[in-house]
């Protein structure tokens, strides 16, 4: 079986698995919504400043979630031997790696989607920009947290109880890529006279390439002990 | 025909600790071995070598005549491994278990294949998560996952732990039920041993002991009650 035939059957196993258990998705929903409306009230009414710093919101709130989405999404294989399994059938790990980060990638663009509303809501934004700019800073920002979120996820979840050290070696890890996406967001929601959106995307496609590309490598070193 | 286990000097380890050293063992096709042996002796460990799940630090290892290192996805099509966890999903059905897995060993697996396997361990007629199953129905669930890529060689890890007696007789009926060779630990000597022909002591990561499997239990004894001294 080729491994794009075992990416899509990782893909369609994981999506199937977080439908089968959507509760946790809504809670995780809720999780983001939270957070997004604790940013507008400690920054008050300032209209300005919310405006300006949406995108900011938009992508901490993201960050925040992601860690339990992928936490979550390598430790339902650890925790009953699936990995095992998987390993055993046999699935090769780069098919495992990239079928998990594909799947991850699609929750957060999800959780993006359902986010993004909400916060021009609390920020009182509007899209001066194009959507497709937007659609694409969120699917390449996701992108850029899932691929060394995987990796990391799949590093902690071998030990147990050490949730908290995914955020901590995941969050310095992808700061460029975090910085790209809410610079190319701020300026779909406040306006780009100078069209820098542009080169902001390429930059975090840039980052994706690289992230997706040695994780993808390194997944295998992780899971093959 | 080669050995379908073959190994020379054999060893793993931990950092600075030994989990077991200088392991030959062979095991013949169709055979069934025990391996017994108290607490943190090496049996997991060395099963899970055994299984390819983890690298041996020294010695030679072969399986079925191949080395796992040059030939790891010929090798691990033809093995199976149960082990107490029960490498499952707790949020799917037991068919959507056993279905992903099939996909995933490029197994063409229809329904009427996936409720038949189902039928054989008595649980083709509950659709909802294993979540709510007991834990002799997630075992029995598992060796039904075991038996779908109809494996030469099957390595079971504790089967028998925290089953209830009523769970153990299903799941040692299952055991005895498996085609090819078979190589289980169990700290349930006795019982496992009734499934066995033949049985190995580790001891300190150490072989210590083989012989026949109903001599397994005076074997135990007496490698506890070296270890109380």
């Amino acid at each position: 079986m080729s491994v794009l035939v075992q990416i899509a059957w990782i893909l369609q196993k994981d999506l199937l698995i977080e439908w089968r258990a959507r509760s946790r998705m809504f809670a995780l929903v809720s999780f983001a919504l939270t957070t997004l409306l604790l940013f507008s009230f400690a920054v008050g009414p300032d209209t300005k400043a919310l405006r300006e710093h949406a995108g900011g919101y938009l992508w901490l709130a993201l960050l925040f979630s992601s860690t339990s989405l992928l936490d979550r999404s390598l430790r339902v294989e650890e925790e009953s031997g699936a990995m095992d399994s998987l390993l055993l059938a046999p699935t090769s790990p780069t098919a495992i790696f990239y079928g998990k980060a594909l799947s991850n990638t699609l929750q957060l663009v999800v959780l993006g989607v359902i986010a993004l509303p909400v916060t021009l809501a609390l920020c009182d934004a509007t899209l001066t920009g194009s959507p497709l700019v937007l659609l694409a800073a969120l699917v390449l920002g996701a992108m850029g947290l899932a691929a060394p979120g995987t990796l990391y996820a799949a590093l902690t979840a071998r030990i147990s109880g050490q949730q908290l050290l995914l955020p901590l070696l995941l969050f310095p890890l992808i700061v460029p890529a975090l910085l790209a996406a809410v610079k190319a967001t701020t300026l779909v929601l406040t306006g780009d006279p100078m069209e820098q959106s542009g080169s902001w995307l390429v930059l975090l496609a840039c980052f994706d390439a690289l992230y997706w590309s040695i994780c993808g490598v390194l997944f295998g070193r992780i899971v093959e002990t | 025909m080669p050995p379908v286990i073959q190994t020379r000097d054999l060893s793993r380890r931990f950092g600075t600790r030994w989990a077991y050293s200088r392991i030959d063992l062979e095991v013949e096709a169709g055979e069934r071995v025990l391996l017994i042996g108290a607490n943190g002796s090496g049996k997991t460990t060395l099963l899970r070598s055994l299984a390819t799940l983890l690298r041996p630090t020294s010695g030679a290892l072969q399986l079925f005549g191949m080395d796992p290192r040059a030939d790891l996805h010929a090798v691990r099509r033809r093995l199976g491994f149960f082990s107490h966890k029960t490498g499952l999903y707790e949020d799917l059905s037991a068919r959507d278990n056993l279905a992903v897995l099939a996909r995933l060993a490029g197994k063409q697996a229809g329904r009427s294949e996936l409720t038949a396997r189902l039928a054989e361990v008595g649980l083709e007629d509950r659709p909802d998560s294993i979540r709510r199953f007991s834990a002799g129905m997630r075992r029995r669930v598992a060796l039904a996952a075991l038996l779908l890529t109809e494996p030469e060689l099957i390595l079971l890890d504790e089967p028998f732990s925290a089953l209830d007696p009523a769970g153990v007789s299903q799941v040692a009926d299952l055991i005895r039920s498996l085609p090819g060779t078979v190589v289980v630990t169990s700290h349930q000597v006795e019982r496992a041993a009734s499934l066995c022909q033949r049985a190995v002591l580790l001891q300190g990561g150490q072989l210590r002991w083989q012989g026949r499997a109903e001599q397994a239990w005076a074997a135990w004894r007496a490698s506890q009650r070296e270890d109380a001294t």
